[in-house]
């Protein structure tokens, strides 16, 4: 490695000052949050020096708020933290299911749902079970603050839709409702410590009666992008989500996968895999909607 | 071989002497060491599978402030094939092959030279499995090799073919009313030892090197490096650090040569550190194979015959381990008819290496799964199959020589009535079976005994440490000597400090050093006797050695105390000097190890994950030292084996580049990937060995695979014949067969 130079500013409005300068003058930039990515394709892939600008030291990005009607999830906050935190745990079990599985135990004192939404892997743990959960990106610019769903941040493998003088403060994700429900299940060839071949994530909300009256499903490592699956949603709203429905949900996840073949998966493993986890992740869901 | 009497040391369960070192962070392994003024190497590498190298222009390096060396492959003058391997002279031969490398003030400094290399070359097509290398018309990775060396032959890819065979096979086939059959494709396996290859060299104007590194082999990295700058052995010095896994990968060279060019150029230290990509794509895996196996039983399960075709992936340059496959893929049987064939096979992938049981494993998988369909067909419980067919003392081996006591049968008979095999697999659960087997070996192993002033006792011997050795050494010690263990601490000397050993290798250590440290502890204890003897005015033939201790024979009148070893040690300066005792063999009958192992299995049938949920491997191990490293090497070898069964294999593009040169995507198990990995030691003694010492460290790794894949059969009612059982590969089939 090279000479780096890090950053590491207090304040919002000093980060966008010092990310719009970096930008204007040229400078490679590369923001840094747990650093679980940053890290190791500074070290592999990617040697060139740049300026690292650190945002845990933000206090807008530590934010962590459970609303009536909003969960604010601060971009640096360390899934450990969040993992240890019972009541967003019992809000969205499946997101904080995806955070905990990025990683090990050390890792997940440093790594954050930020980050892995910034690092815009389509394998991406956190992005589907973000996506199933209508999560909204709060970003801040030099052209002030917007809001972009996430399912429209990640625009390709690797890239995002901020500009450079932009970055990511939180993550607005409305609180579930009523019986609501949600879920993520990837698959890797083992346990732990590892990238997903395939994932999916699935948020229901149902009526008193079981009938499934909202649904979300996101899908990941099957696309370029994770991808949200508005037909395997279609599938699931207005049934039990029983094992038909399920099926059918499964059916729309296959069918909007677009994967490639690479050493982790063919495209007919992922394409049918994305399926199975789709069904089991939806019944989860509707089963976590059912005791809420 | 000593009576199996009231042994005090053997078979207890100590601490090891490096373990404070270890678990506090004090012991230095390969990278460790840092020297004055001391640059870094880093090696260019191939970013082709097979090319002619037409030019080496290293000027724009060298130009590089900072950098003080730069070299390529004719700056290794010698070697052969070794040298050609450690830096590439007229063509690479894989991706990742080293070209040139460069020594600089700080590894940063030289990974930017690197890029100011320019090497031209004329890109050949690549030779990536065995079924391109031996089809008619292939290209050939090396132009004159030619098989077994026969250049009446056109020159071939096939360097070696190999052939044991006994009896008439088309008569036992024929006398067969079962024959099971099938074709075995198992991949290229990586060692993954978690220290990667790391070296400092230093070398003054005399010409003498001096070298620390993380090896399995001092003298041997001595004689590798010495023949590749065309050296004596005698001007190179190397000093082994404590080692982070080697499992036969670090049999070998790739760095230290380099290490010692880039420093007679620079005249500084240099230092070179793989990184773990370098580790994947450069150094020696294991082979890639073909296997093409049959065997035949009558009803009762009497095998009348087998057959074998064995190819194994050499890499590069000749070498594949097939050898040791066609020595074990019948090994656990008494046969009348077999043959077996084995071919050594170039390919543009990295040289082999040595890998735990060095080709065993693959042969062993494809008989093993034919011997467990054997069984389905004729209806037999597998584990009555291969008892009914066991070799025993006094069966001749395949491989020619008869064995002596063997603990086959006693493994088997173990099994059948463990409580794991005798409780049937849970429900929807498959349960698979299969024997391993290691032949071991003996050879040249020297150990010194040094006694302090205080009786302590240091052991000094030359077999670098990689499985728990220094505390059998020490309980051999304490045994023989019948001293506390406590008093004995044992070393691994460099090439200087020490007598010749043989690389730690084959499972070697605690047998052969082991014996030199007894004889070496025998000669402690006659020199003890003659000093007691002086002491008493008595002949030394009216001294006896017993716990810890000179006395006088029964009957001898003498009225004296008994004299300890700190006693004589203490007053050794008048009865002669220090005690110093010596011993140094060639070790013969190293006593083969076999083993049986079982394991349940579940299959996701929606995704195709194979999930272990149980498994137990019963090994003989002649004599348990330290029954804890004895289980700590079956425990390590399952896991290495399940590993290879489930996930591990090397992928390459079409190009020939390796695409998974990490541990993301080369997946070896984690932890919560393994059940409890079950033990039982059986032990039949080696009637070789003064306390019936077997080595235990290679068989392990043999049977796992065909258990995983007979387990995988049983619970999914077909056989997918390959390895390794990874999801994409179960699902397909599922798909295929339902």
């Amino acid at each position: 490695m090279g000479d780096y130079a890090y950053a590491a500013p207090t304040t919002v409005d000093s980060t966008v000052e010092l990310l719009s300068s970096s930008a204007s003058s040229g400078t490679r930039t590369q923001v840094l949050a747990g650093g679980t990515d940053v890290l190791v394709q500074m070290r592999s892939i990617d040697r060139v020096p740049r300026l690292i600008v650190d945002v845990k030291q933000l206090a807008e990005t530590n934010a962590l708020s459970i609303g009536e009607d909003e969960i604010y999830i601060g971009a640096a906050i360390p899934s450990a933290i969040l993992n240890e935190n019972a009541e967003l745990k019992g809000k969205l079990p499946g997101l904080i299911e995806s955070a905990d599985l990025i990683g090990s135990t050390q890792i997940q004192g440093r790594a954050t749902i930020g980050g892995n939404l910034c690092n815009s892997s389509p394998a991406g743990d956190t992005i589907p079970a973000l996506i199933a959960n209508s999560a909204v990106c709060h970003i801040v610019g030099a052209d002030g603050e917007r809001n972009v769903p996430v399912e429209d941040f990640v625009t390709g493998v690797g890239t995002n839709c901020m500009a450079d003088h932009e970055f990511l403060l939180g993550l607005r994700v409305p609180a579930p409702k009523g019986n609501t429900g949600d879920a993520y299940l990837r698959f890797i060839p083992r346990t732990e410590m590892d990238i997903a071949v395939a994932g999916a994530g699935v948020r229901v909300t149902l009526d008193d009666g079981g009938t499934c009256t909202a649904a979300r499903v996101g899908i990941g490592a099957v696309a370029p992008t994770p991808l949200l699956v508005p037909d395997a949603a279609d599938a699931l709203i207005g049934t039990q989500v029983d094992d038909e429905a399920l099926n059918a949900a499964a059916a729309a996840c296959s069918a909007a996968a677009s994967p490639i073949s690479d050493k982790r998966g063919t495209v007919e493993y992922r394409i049918k895999v994305v399926g199975v986890l789709c069904k089991r992740a939806g019944a989860i869901a509707r089963d976590r909607a059912k005791a809420s | 071989m000593a009576e199996a009497v009231d042994l005090k040391a053997i078979g207890t369960r100590p601490v090891r002497p490096d373990g404070v070192e270890k678990v506090t962070g004090r012991a230095n392994f390969g990278a460790d060491l840092n020297l004055p003024g001391m640059l870094h190497g880093k090696i260019l590498r191939s970013p082709h599978a097979h090319a002619r190298i037409k030019s080496v222009d290293l000027s724009g390096a060298l130009a590089v402030d900072g950098v003080l060396a730069a070299i390529s492959g004719k700056d290794i003058p010698g070697g052969g094939d070794l040298g050609d391997n450690v830096l590439a002279n007229e063509k690479v031969l894989y991706d990742g092959h080293a070209v040139a490398a460069v020594a600089a003030r700080s590894a940063f400094i030289a990974e930017q030279a690197l890029d100011q290399i320019k090497v031209e070359y004329e890109v050949l097509n690549p030779v990536l499995s065995i079924d391109d290398a031996i089809a008619d018309g292939a290209t050939l990775v090396n132009e004159s090799q030619h098989t077994n060396g026969d250049t009446s032959q056109p020159a071939s890819n096939i360097a070696a073919v190999t052939k044991f065979e006994r009896g008439d096979v088309d008569k036992g086939f024929a006398e067969a009313d079962a024959v099971a059959e099938g074709e075995f494709r198992v991949p290229t396996a990586h060692q993954g030892y978690i220290e990667p290859h790391a070296c400092t060299a230093t070398i003054n104007e005399e010409g003498k090197a001096t070298v620390w590194c993380c090896t399995q082999g001092q003298f041997d990295v001595r004689s590798m490096t010495a023949n590749c700058l065309n050296k004596q052995v005698s001007d190179i010095r190397v000093i082994p650090s404590e080692i982070g896994g080697g499992f036969g990968g670090k049999t070998t060279i790739y760095l230290e040569p380099v290490a010692v060019k880039l420093s007679e150029i620079s005249g500084r230290p240099v230092k070179m550190v793989m990184s773990r990509e370098e580790v994947f794509r450069a150094t020696g895996p294991t082979s890639a194979t073909l296997c093409r196996v049959k065997v035949g039983a009558k009803n009762d399960g009497t095998i009348t015959a087998a057959t074998a075709w064995l190819a194994y992936e050499a890499g590069a340059y000749p070498g594949a381990p097939v050898g040791p496959g066609c020595m074990s893929v019948l090994a656990p049987y008494d046969l009348e008819n077999f043959r077996i064939e084995g071919l050594d096979v170039l390919v543009t992938k990295p040289k082999v290496a040595a890998y735990r049981a060095p080709g065993a494993p693959q042969s062993m998988h494809a008989m093993e799964c034919a011997i467990d369909d054997l069984a389905r067909k004729l209806g037999m419980d597998p584990i009555d199959l291969r008892l009914k067919n066991a070799a025993d003392e006094g069966t001749v081996a395949p491989y020619g020589p008869q064995f002596p006591a063997i603990g086959l049968r006693a493994c088997l008979e173990a099994a059948k009535v463990h409580p794991n095999y005798t409780t049937p697999p849970a429900e929807g659960q498959g349960r698979g079976v299969a024997v391993g087997f290691w032949f071991n070996i003996g050879m040249q192993s020297s150990a010194e005994i040094r006694i302090a002033e205080n009786g302590a006792v240091t052991i000094m011997e030359g077999s670098p440490d990689i499985g728990g050795s220094r505390a059998s050494m020490c309980l051999m010690a304490a045994e023989t000597l019948g001293i506390p263990y406590e008093n004995i601490n044992a070393h691994v000397g460099d090439t200087e400090a020490t007598g010749y050993c043989n690389t730690t290798g084959g499972s070697r250590t605690t047998f052969a050093t082991g014996m030199a440290v007894i004889e070496a502890c025998e000669d402690i204890i006659a020199q003890c006797k003659e000093r007691a003897a002086l002491t008493w005015e008595l002949d030394v033939d009216q001294v006896d050695w017993e716990d810890g201790q000179a006395v006088p024979k029964p009957g001898v009148n003498a009225d004296v105390k008994p004299l300890s070893l700190a006693d004589i040690a203490r007053s050794a300066g008048r009865t002669g000097g220090p005690l110093l005792g010596r011993a140094s063999l060639n070790a013969q009958g190293p006593g083969a190890s076999f083993s049986v192992n079982w394991t349940d299995v579940e299959v996701d049938r929606e995704t195709g994950k194979v999930d272990v949920k149980a498994f137990t491997g019963v090994q003989d191990a002649g004599r348990a030292i330290h029954p804890s490293y004895v289980e700590g090497q079956m425990q390590g070898g399952a896991v290495q084996g399940l590993g290879w069964a489930l996930n591990e294999e090397y992928i390459y593009n079409d190009d020939g580049v390796m695409e998974n040169a990490g541990f993301l995507d080369y997946r070896v198990p984690v932890t919560s990937d393994m059940p409890m990995i079950d033990t039982q030691i059986v032990e039949v003694p080696n009637p070789s060995h003064p306390y019936g010492v077997r080595g235990v460290g290679e068989t392990p790794i043999v049977a796992p695979l065909a258990a995983t894949s007979n387990a995988v059969r049983d619970v999914l009612g077909f056989r997918i014949n390959d390895l390794p059982l990874s999801p994409p590969r179960v699902l397909a089939a599922i798909d295929e067969n339902e």
